[in-house]
């Protein structure tokens, strides 16, 4: 049983290379699952005829723990957890990562969703929380969280992403953090609300009224303009996050949501919704959220967060420390503009690329799960994905994305990313050989002010 | 519910009988909202729109911000705001085409609207809310005067705050996506 067979001895006839440097057809193990679950049957059989007491674990020996009102992970999963990167001064102003490098699947769970807070999580007695809805309607009006339940909630799964997540991309050396405390400031999560349609057809909405003003009910008393476009189209006021309620860090007892839109335009704890002409200029749609460019101009109103893939596993700071042989590649894809239509794999560095399985079900806007097995020669490789979304985007190399852009947007950075696997197996975020630089100044201006 | 569905259903009848209705006339839902008076809003709306809209009385002068500012900002934006673990706000030796671009209010901001609205809002970090529109509006002033924008004894109030001609107001693409 513990002989090691290569890929090719177990599978003659199902071995197929789709790409470079080993790497395997994405069917190969939906193609080959009978024949390893009849392997392990007989395996399990040969255990079975002993007269002796068999061998027990000590967890088996005792009477386990009893219920739990609200159910933790394993304690052995303690270090599955998010990455809090705090103002120096002022600690409960910055963001914190979700570990994407640990999780696996489509959905966040609700204590891992990752966190931007601009002055720390306000604790909100939702019976005395109200949404004021004013401005351009033709009937302002108060809605309590009780009243705002009682309208057909809908659900959705969808990713919400900050628009400065990946942002140490622009950065002239590669950082060195893991997958998920490098662009993990994306989840993707079930959430239930009401559609912001049906509550704006309540009041009413002058044809007048272009934005919506959003107001949080934060310390910070966070604001900005959401055009009533996609107030109308898909946006949601959200109550429920993977069936509970709302997290405090999330937002409760009510949030906008708005699918694939970045994250900031998401106002957490919302208390106003004012209907205007104009937008308001509010500090982080005009100090911040803007992308300066080369030209000194800057990107104003960038919704849209564009098609992004990500290889979770292996990635940085992991180990391929069972050597040469089959490995599993896991990532993740998901574009603001729509469903993701394919994720390319390549593990030459880019020479050669072959489609990766994509785990159903492929939702708009929300997670979407690649994987693709490989088999390691235990030479130094390069591994990459390449997301395109079905309106046909194409995630860009770093290099096309820097020469389109400049390294001084800190926001919207969605290039391919490289993770470069030594011959110990040691996986390391790399840059292509022709984009890297040295980096004379550390890096940029990574404030979360 | 049943309201729902009973609208719903006069809706589509008067549809179908080429009746055109006007978003005035027809209360589309159950109505669960309670109605907001003006002052109701008023209360609540602190926005602050480029035009100078929501603007509250008060007045101040740079010379009146720098004392505010020097007893609850600096801690954080610096002496002269030349940043700390809060944004630079001026003195940018870096600009925008640059090769380590500075951002500061007198480089980059495109309304000094935007500044009363945000101090006034979130400011300062420890005590959000505390700052009456005089003293807001004063370090207002202080922030522009710092920025080569205003003089130091120019008052700053709803008549004058929207007149103020930021640098950079032109410095941005709108993608609107």
């Amino acid at each position: 049983m513990t002989n090691k067979k290569t890929l090719a001895q177990i599978f003659p006839d199902d071995i197929r290379h789709v790409a470079g440097n080993g790497l395997l057809d994405r069917r190969l193990f939906l193609k080959s699952s009978l024949a390893l679950s009849s392997a392990s049957f007989i395996a399990d059989g040969a255990h079975a005829a002993g007269t002796e007491q068999p061998a027990r674990p000590a967890w088996m020996n005792v009477p386990g723990e009893p219920f739990t009102p609200y159910g933790r992970p394993s304690g052995f999963e303690d270090e599955v957890a998010r990455f809090p990167s705090p103002n120096r001064q002022l600690r409960n102003n910055g963001a914190s990562w979700t570990p994407l490098h640990k999780l696996e699947g489509m959905i966040t769970p609700n204590g891992l969703h990752y966190e931007r807070h601009h002055n720390g999580v306000p604790r909100i007695n939702p019976d005395e929380h109200e949404l004021l809805v004013h401005g351009l309607v033709e009937r302002p009006s108060f809605f309590s969280i009780e009243n705002l339940l009682r309208y057909p909630l809908r659900s959705q799964i969808c990713f919400v992403e900050c628009g400065g997540n990946s942002n140490p991309g622009w950065n002239k050396s590669p950082s060195r953090a893991e997958a998920g405390y490098f662009h993990g400031l994306v989840s993707c999560s079930e959430w239930t609300g009401v559609p912001l349609s049906t509550v704006l057809a309540e009041t009413g909405l002058d044809k007048k009224a272009k934005w919506l003003i959003a107001d949080g009910a934060d310390a910070f008393a966070m604001n900005i303009s959401i055009p009533v476009e996609k107030a109308m189209e898909d946006a949601m006021l959200a109550l429920y996050q993977n069936g509970e309620r709302l997290r405090p860090e999330n937002g409760y007892p009510l949030r906008l949501l708005l699918p694939g839109w970045e994250g900031v335009l998401n106002v957490k704890w919302l208390r106003a919704l004012k209907a205007v002409e104009k937008p308001i200029m509010a500090r982080n749609e005009t100090a911040r959220y803007t992308e300066l460019l080369p030209s000194g101009k800057a990107r104003m109103f960038t919704f849209t967060m564009e098609a992004k893939s990500l290889i979770t596993s292996p990635s940085a700071g992991m180990v391929l420390n069972q050597g040469p042989g089959l490995y599993q590649v896991s990532g993740l894809a998901w574009s603001g503009r729509g469903r993701v239509k394919q994720v390319d794999v390549s593990v030459d560095g880019g020479k050669s690329w072959a489609p990766a399985e994509l785990q159903t079900p492929v939702l708009e806007k929300a997670f979407t799960r690649f994987r693709i097995p490989w088999q390691w020669n235990g030479a130094p490789s390069m591994l990459k994905s390449r997301a395109i979304d079905e309106t046909g985007y194409v995630q860009p190399e770093r290099q096309q994305l820097i020469n389109e852009r400049g390294r001084h947007g800190f926001f919207h950075y969605n290039a391919i990313v490289t993770w470069h696997v030594d011959e110990d197996g040691s996986v390391t975020h790399t840059y292509d050989t022709d984009t890297a630089q040295p980096d004379n100044n550390g890096s940029i201006d990574t404030g979360w002010d | 519910m049943t309201l729902i569905r009973n609208n719903l259903a006069i809706t589509a009848a008067l549809i179908l009988a080429g009746i055109s209705l006007n978003a005035a006339e027809i209360r589309p839902g159950p109505q669960l909202g309670t109605p907001a008076g003006a002052h109701d809003i008023s209360s609540r709306d602190w926005g602050i729109m480029p035009d100078g809209a929501g603007l509250p009385a008060g007045s101040g002068t740079a010379k009146q911000g720098r004392k505010i500012y020097e007893k609850l900002c600096i801690s954080c934006h610096g002496d002269g705001g030349l940043g700390g673990s809060g944004d630079q706000l001026a003195g940018a030796q870096m600009q925008l085409t640059d090769e380590w671009p500075e951002k500061t209010i007198g480089n980059y901001w495109p309304y000094a609207t935007t500044l009363f609205d945000f101090i006034r809002r979130a400011k300062p970090m420890l005590q959000p809310g505390s700052l009456t529109a005089s003293e807001v509006y004063a370090v207002t002033a202080y922030l522009l005067y710092l920025n080569e924008i205003i003089p130091e004894n120019q008052q700053i109030n709803a008549a004058t705050l929207p007149t103020v001609k930021m640098p950079n107001q032109d410095g941005f693409i709108l993608i609107l996506e």
